[in-house]
C-alpha cells in the first residue's frame, strides 16, 4: 500500500524559526532512501542539508529554491510504502482527553461558600448599607464576589426598603397562578386592559429613576385650615391640598421645561403648555384625566378642576378630550396613607410627581424640637429623557414654592 | 612482531584493537545518525564526539570497566560505550524518552549518568564534573578501595575555578584520579591561544603537584598508553595526573552552532585529514589486523544496530507528565 | 548536663561519626584547630585527620568534592566558614547537589550536608553577618534547616546528616554561646520539614526562625506579664521546602500573623510565608499579614549604631506584637 508523506520544514536549532531552501539535491519523481539528503537549508544558526525521514518517490516540490519557510510547514510531498510509524505523543494525548472528559462533569450546585464573605465585600456591604443574605453570589460555592457587590452598587439596589414600597399609580397586574373554584374570575378588558397595557408599556420601556425630598409645609396647612371652612362654604367644593401642589409644580414646569416634555421615538418634545395629568382612581378603574394651562390658573381654578374631573371620573362621564395632551402628572398617593412609593410614568411622559401624606413630625429648629408637618415627594423620571441634576434642582424648586405658601405670600 | 605493530608493544591483542575500532565507528555512526535525526527535525539537539572518538577510547580501554569511577563531560560518548552505554540507550536519550538510563529524558542528550556502571551524573555548567571525580577518589582513599576515578573535560573548561580547586584539592590529598582533557583547540569558538597562556594545558600539572602529560588525542594507542600509566600510578598511590590529548574537532560544536562563522575551508580541510578514525582504520590495515571482512561484517553490525536502534527509540514512550513531580527528594519511608 | 548551642552542634557531629563510618568533616581549619568557632573541637584527635579534613582554601572544592563523596555513599559534612563565603560553591549547591536525584531519574543521589555560621549582632560587619539562606530557599531539591535552640541544632543536625538529600544547615553564630538548654542523654532527631511551636498563643501569632525565635520568646514572656497579651510561636526550623501546614494552622490560630526574619525584608523566606498564608488564610486572617526584618541594604554595617539599626532585637519585634494585639 503507497502512502502519501508531507515533509516539513525541520527545527535546525533551539531558537530558529524559519529556514530558506538554498538547494534542492532531488527532483520530482527521484528515489530516495531513509535518511538521504534532500535540500541545503539555510537558517540564522547553522546551513544543513536535511535528510528524507521515509524511503520512497518524490512526488510534488512545494517549495522553491530561495523560499523561507516557516519551521514544520510544507515543503515537499513523498510517495512510500505505507509505514507503520507510531507518533510518540498518543500516550500524552491520550491522557489529556481524559481530563477533557472529566471536565464535561456537570458541577452540583454548591452554596458552601455562600457566607464566606471576603474583606472587600464586606467594606462594600457596609458602605452601602446591602444586607448581604439577599444576594445570590456568582463565585464558586456560591460566594458573593466583588464584582456582584459592585455590579448590584451600580445598577441600583434591590434592598429591602423597596421591597415594602408599594408602586401605588395602578393596582398590581397579577402573575397568571392556579385558581380554584371560589375564586373569581375577572377577565381582563375595556378600561383594565388599557391600564394594564400602559403600565407594562412604561414600565418596560422607561428606565426609571427616582428621587424624594422632604418638603415642610407647616405654613401651607396652618393658612389652608384657616381658609378652607370659608372657601367650602363660598364655592361649595373643597380647597384640598393637592390643588395647591399643581399648581406650584405647574409653576416650577414653566421654569423647567425638560420635565415637561415627552420622549416621542428618535425625539424628544418640550412643551410650552403645561397639561397636569391628575390620577383619579374609582373602586376599579385608573383614569388619568388633564388640567390643561395648569400654570394660568388660579389654586381656586384648579381645586375647582379636579374636582370636577374627579366627579366625572367616578360617574364614568369622562370624555376622551379630557384626557389628552398630558405632558406631566402628578399623583396624590397621600390619599391613601401612602408616604412613600414610586410612581410608574405615565407614558410618553418625562416624569410623575407622587404626593404623599402630610405627617407631623418632631423636627429640630434652632436646636429645639418642633412639630411640623411635613410631607415627602416622589419623583420618578424617565432617565433618557432626565438627569438627576435638572430634577433635583426641579425639585428643590417646588419644595422652595411649597415652604412659602402662607397667607401673606399667596392668594387662592 | 613487526617494526609497524605499536598495540603489542602496549599489551593489546589485535582482538583488543579491533574492540577498539568497533567502539570508535559505533561512536562515529550513533552520532552522525544524531545529525540526521536532527536535520530532519526529529530530535532537538546534537552535541558531536566527531574526531574525539580516539582520544575517548584508547583512555577508556585503559580503565577497570569494572570498578573505575568515570565523571565524562558532553562529547564522551566513545567512553560511556566502553562502560557499557548502548546504542538503544544512546538513541532514547537523543529522543528524550521515558527510558533513557541517563536521565529518564530529564536531559538534554549526552548529559550521560549510569550508577550501575560507575558513570556518574553529569550536568551542563562546565567541570563542575572535577571535583566531584576528586571526591570520589576521597572516598577510594578513605574506604581503602583500589578503584580510579576518571574525569574527561574540554580545554575551554581548564580555566574554570573548579578545575583548578579540584586538580589542588586531589594534588595536596594525592588521589586517584585521572583528570583528562580533550584539547580539540576550540571553546565552541574561540581558538586555544585566546582561552590558555601557557604553552600547554598539561603543565599546569605541576602548580597541582601531579604528572602532567601530553599526548596526540588523535591516536588511540598514544591515549591508551598515557592513561594506562596513570592508571597504574593511581593504584600504586602515587597520587592524581593530567592528561592533555590533543585532538579533532570535526563537526560544529553543536547542532545550533555554524562553525563556518569561525573556522576557514583550510582549517577544516586539515582537521579531516585528522579523522581519527580513518588513521587508526588505516593503522589497522597497514598490520593486517583489519582485512576487509572484518570491516565489512563491523560495518553492517553497526548500521542494523543503529537502524534498530532508532527505530525502538522513536517509538518508545515519552515520560508521562504526571512524573514530572517524581524524585525531587527521597521517597517518603512507605511510599 | 547543660549544653550551648554550639556544643550541641559538636556532640551532634561526634555521635554521628561514632555511629556511622561513613561520616566525615571537610572545611577550612575544621582540623588542628577545631574551627574557627570550635564547632569540631575534639573531632580531630577522636577521629583522625582521614574523617576531619582541612581543605585548602576553596569553597567551591569543599562542596563540590563533599558532593562527590556523597553520591559514592559517603556521608560528608562540609563546613564553610561564615554563610557569607558560601558564593563560590553556589554552582556546585544548586546546579549538582539539588539536581542530581532529578537530573539522573532517581539513579544517583547526594546524602551531603553543609555547615555554615550565619546572622549578625556580633560586630561581623557586612561579610560576617549576613543571612543568605533565600538564596537557596527557591531551590526544590535541598532542604535548609535553621536551628533556633540548643535542643533543635543537636536534633536537626542528625536529622540533616542522615537524610539522604543535601541538607543546608544554617547555625546562627550569635546563638553559639548565648543559648544554653539541658539536653537529652539518648540519641534523637527533630525531623526535617517540620516547624514547631515554642509558645502557645491567643492574641497574635509570631512565625519565625533561628535567634529571632531567642528574642520573641523573651518579648511574649514581657507582654504576657505587662500588657496581658498572648503571643503564639511557631518556629519554622526548616526554611525550605516549608511546613505549610503548620504554618496555615498557626495562621489561623489567632488571625494576626507577625513574620519576623533577620533578613533583609524583600524576597526574604518569610515574603514566602506570607504568600502561604495569603492563599489559605483569607477567612481567617483579624489583620493585614506583618512582616518585620532587616532593612533592605545590601548587608549589616559595621559600626555599633549601624549594626543595632540593622538588627532585629526584642524590643523591636514586641512593639511589632503589640501594634499587631492592639490592630
Amino acid at each position: 500500500m503507497l502512502a502519501k508523506e508531507a515533509i516539513n520544514m525541520p527545527k535546525l536549532g533551539e531558537s530558529v524559526t524559519e529556514g530558506t531552501i538554498t538547494t534542492w539535491l532531488v527532483k520530482e519523481g527521484d528515489q530516495v532512501n531513509k535518511y538521504d539528503p534532500l535540500a541545503e537549508v539555510m537558517t540564522d544558526k547553522v546551513n544543513a542539508e536535511i535528510p528524507a525521514s521515509f524511503s520512497g518517490v518524490i512526488t510534488e516540490i512545494i517549495a522553491a529554491e530561495g523560499e523561507t519557510v516557516e519551521v514544520d510547514s510544507l515543503i515537499a510531498y513523498m510517495e512510500t510504502e505505507a509505514s507503520d510509524e507510531v507518533e510518540a505523543n498518543d500516550k500524552a494525548d491520550g491522557i489529556s482527553n481524559e481530563k477533557k472528559e472529566e471536565e464535561n462533569v456537570v458541577e452540583e450546585i454548591d452554596q458552601s461558600m455562600k457566607q464566606r464573605y471576603s474583606p472587600a465585600v464586606l467594606r462594600l456591604a457596609q458602605e452601602h448599607h446591602i444586607d448581604l443574605q439577599t444576594i445570590k453570589g456568582t463565585g464558586r460555592g456560591g460566594r458573593i464576589t466583588r464584582k456582584d457587590i459592585n455590579l448590584l452598587i451600580k445598577e441600583g439596589l434591590p434592598s429591602e426598603k423597596k421591597e415594602q414600597e408599594t408602586e401605588t399609580s395602578a393596582p398590581q397586574v397579577s402573575q397568571a397562578v392556579h385558581h380554584s373554584k371560589e375564586d373569581t374570575v375577572i377577565p381582563v378588558s375595556g378600561v383594565r386592559k388599557a391600564i394594564a397595557d400602559n403600565m407594562v408599556r412604561s414600565k418596560t420601556e422607561i428606565p426609571h429613576a427616582w428621587m424624594t425630598v422632604e418638603v415642610d409645609v407647616t405654613d401651607l396647612v396652618s393658612y389652608r385650615n384657616q381658609i378652607k371652612e370659608s372657601f367650602k362654604q363660598r364655592e361649595g367644593y373643597n380647597l384640598t391640598y393637592f390643588a395647591f401642589f399643581v399648581s406650584v409644580v405647574a409653576k416650577a414646569l414653566k421654569e423647567f421645561p425638560q420635565l415637561n416634555s415627552t420622549w416621542q421615538g428618535h425625539q424628544i418634545v418640550q412643551h410650552k403648555d403645561v397639561n397636569i395629568s391628575i390620577a383619579v382612581a374609582s373602586e376599579d378603574q385608573l383614569f388619568v384625566p388633564v388640567i390643561k394651562h395648569a400654570d394660568e390658573k388660579s389654586i381656586k381654578g384648579i381645586a375647582r378642576e379636579i374636582n370636577e374631573l374627579a366627579h366625572k371620573a367616578r360617574n364614568g362621564k369622562l370624555t376622551v378630550s379630557d384626557m389628552e395632551g398630558g405632558t406631566f402628572t402628578v399623583n396624590n398617593t397621600g390619599t391613601f396613607g401612602s408616604v412613600s412609593s414610586m410612581g410608574i410614568i405615565n407614558h410618553p411622559q418625562a416624569a410623575i410627581l407622587q404626593v404623599e401624606s402630610i405627617v407631623k413630625r418632631p423636627v429640630i429648629i434652632n436646636d429645639m424640637f418642633a412639630a411640623r408637618d411635613i410631607v415627602n415627594l416622589s419623583l420618578s423620571l424617565d432617565h433618557r429623557i432626565l438627569d438627576g441634576l435638572v430634577c433635583g434642582r426641579f425639585m428643590q424648586r417646588v419644595k422652595s414654592l411649597l415652604e412659602n405658601i402662607n397667607e401673606n405670600t399667596t392668594n387662592i | 612482531m613487526s617494526e609497524l605493530n605499536r598495540h603489542e608493544k602496549l599489551g593489546l591483542t589485535d582482538e583488543d584493537v579491533i574492540n577498539m575500532y568497533k567502539t570508535m565507528k559505533l561512536a562515529r555512526k550513533i552520532d552522525e545518525r544524531m545529525w540526521l535525526l536532527n536535520r530532519a527535525g526529529k530530535i532537538p539537539f546534537v552535541v558531536s564526539c566527531q574526531g574525539q572518538e580516539g582520544a575517548q577510547i584508547g583512555a577508556a580501554f585503559a580503565l577497570n570497566r569494572e570498578k573505575d569511577y568515570i565523571a565524562p563531560y558532553y562529547r564522551d560518548l566513545g567512553v560511556v560505550l566502553h562502560f557499557g552505554m548502548t546504542t538503544q540507550e544512546i538513541m532514547l536519550s537523543a529522543f528524550a524518552k521515558a527510558e533513557d538510563p541517563s536521565s529518564g529524558g530529564r536531559q538534554m542528550p549526552s548529559h550521560f549518568g549510569s550508577k550501575e556502571r560507575r558513570i556518574i551524573t553529569g550536568s551542563s555548567p562546565v567541570t563542575t564534573q572535577v571535583p566531584h571525580a576528586v571526591g570520589f577518589a576521597l572516598s577510594a582513599k578513605m574506604k581503602g578501595k583500589d578503584f580510579v576515578t576518571f574525569t574527561s573535560l574540554g580545554d575551554g573548561s581548564t580555566n574554570q575555578g573548579d578545575f583548578h580547586e579540584a586538580l589542588n584539592f586531589a594534588g595536596v590529598h594525592q588521589l586517584p584520579v585521572i583528570t583528562f582533557v580533550e584539547n580539540n583547540e576550540l571553546a565552541i569558538s574561540v581558538p586555544i591561544e585566546e582561552q590558555i597562556a601557557s604553552e600547554t594545558i598539561a603543565v599546569r600539572a605541576e602548580s597541582y603537584g601531579m604528572e602532567g602529560v601530553r599526548v596526540d588525542g588523535n591516536d588511540p594507542l598514544a591515549c591508551y598508553e598515557a592513561v594506562k600509566e596513570a592508571h597504574n600510578r593511581a593504584l600504586n598511590g602515587e597520587g592524581p595526573s593530567l592528561i592533555e590529548a590533543v585532538t579533532t574537532r570535526l563537526m560544529a560544536h553543536s547542532s545550533d552552532d555554524n562553525e563556518k562563522q569561525y573556522r576557514t575551508e583550510e582549517e577544516l580541510k586539515h582537521a579531516k585529514e585528522n579523522d581519527c578514525l580513518l588513521l587508526f582504520e588505516s593503522y589497522l590495515k597497514e598490520v593486517s589486523v583489519l582485512t576487509d571482512e572484518i570491516y565489512d561484517e563491523i560495518d553492517s553490525q553497526i548500521k542494523t544496530d543503529i537502524n534498530e536502534a532508532t527505530e525502538y527509540a522513536e517509538k518508545a514512550p515519552y515520560p508521562d507528565p504526571s512524573t514530572i513531580h517524581d524524585y525531587v527528594y527521597a521517597a517518603e519511608e512507605g511510599e | 548536663m547543660q549544653k550551648t548551642y554550639i556544643q550541641a552542634i559538636r556532640d551532634a557531629m561526634y555521635e554521628e561519626m561514632q555511629r556511622d563510618e561513613n561520616v566525615f568533616v571537610l572545611g577550612e581549619d575544621v582540623g588542628r584547630k577545631g574551627g574557627v568557632f570550635r564547632a569540631t573541637e575534639g573531632l580531630y584527635d577522636e577521629f583522625g585527620k582521614e574523617r576531619v579534613i582541612d581543605t585548602p582554601l576553596a569553597e567551591s572544592a569543599i562542596a563540590g568534592v563533599g558532593i562527590g563523596a556523597a553520591m559514592y555513599g559517603l556521608r560528608p559534612i562540609a563546613e564553610m566558614q561564615f554563610a557569607d563565603f558560601i558564593l563560590p560553591a553556589v554552582n556546585q549547591i544548586v546546579s549538582e547537589a539539588a539536581k542530581i536525584r532529578y537530573r539522573s531519574n532517581n539513579d544517583w543521589h547526594c546524602p551531603i550536608t553543609i555547615r555554615a555560621p550565619f546572622g549578625g549582632g556580633i560586630a561581623g560587619a557586612l561579610y560576617h553577618s549576613q543571612s543568605i539562606e533565600a538564596l537557596f530557599a527557591s531551590q526544590p531539591g535541598l532542604k535548609i534547616v535553621i536551628p533556633s535552640d540548643p535542643y533543635d541544632a543537636k536534633g536537626l543536625l542528625k536529622a540533616a546528616i542522615r537524610d539522604e538529600d543535601p541538607v543546608l544547615y544554617f547555625e546562627h553564630k550569635r546563638a553559639y554561646r548565648l543559648l544554653k538548654a539541658d539536653l537529652p542523654e539518648e540519641d534523637y532527631i527533630v525531623p526535617i520539614g517540620k516547624a514547631g511551636v515554642k509558645r502557645e498563643g491567643e492574641d497574635v501569632t509570631v512565625i519565625t526562625y533561628g535567634l529571632c525565635v531567642h528574642f520573641a520568646k523573651q518579648a511574649a514572656e514581657k507582654l504576657a506579664d505587662q500588657e496581658g497579651i498572648s503571643t503564639h510561636i511557631l518556629d519554622l526550623r526548616t526554611i525550605y521546602p516549608l511546613d505549610k501546614d503548620s504554618i496555615i494552622e498557626a495562621a489561623k490560630k489567632t488571625g494576626k500573623v507577625l513574620l519576623i526574619t533577620e533578613d533583609n525584608k524583600e524576597g526574604s523566606v518569610m515574603s514566602e510565608v506570607s504568600a502561604i498564608i495569603a492563599e489559605h488564610c483569607l477567612f481567617d486572617l483579624d489583620a493585614p499579614i506583618q512582616r518585620l526584618a532587616g532593612p533592605d541594604v545590601p548587608a549589616m554595617p559595621y559600626a555599633p549604631t549601624l549594626e543595632k539599626e540593622f538588627i532585629v532585637d526584642e524590643a523591636k519585634i514586641k512593639q511589632a506584637i503589640q501594634d499587631l494585639a492592639e490592630f
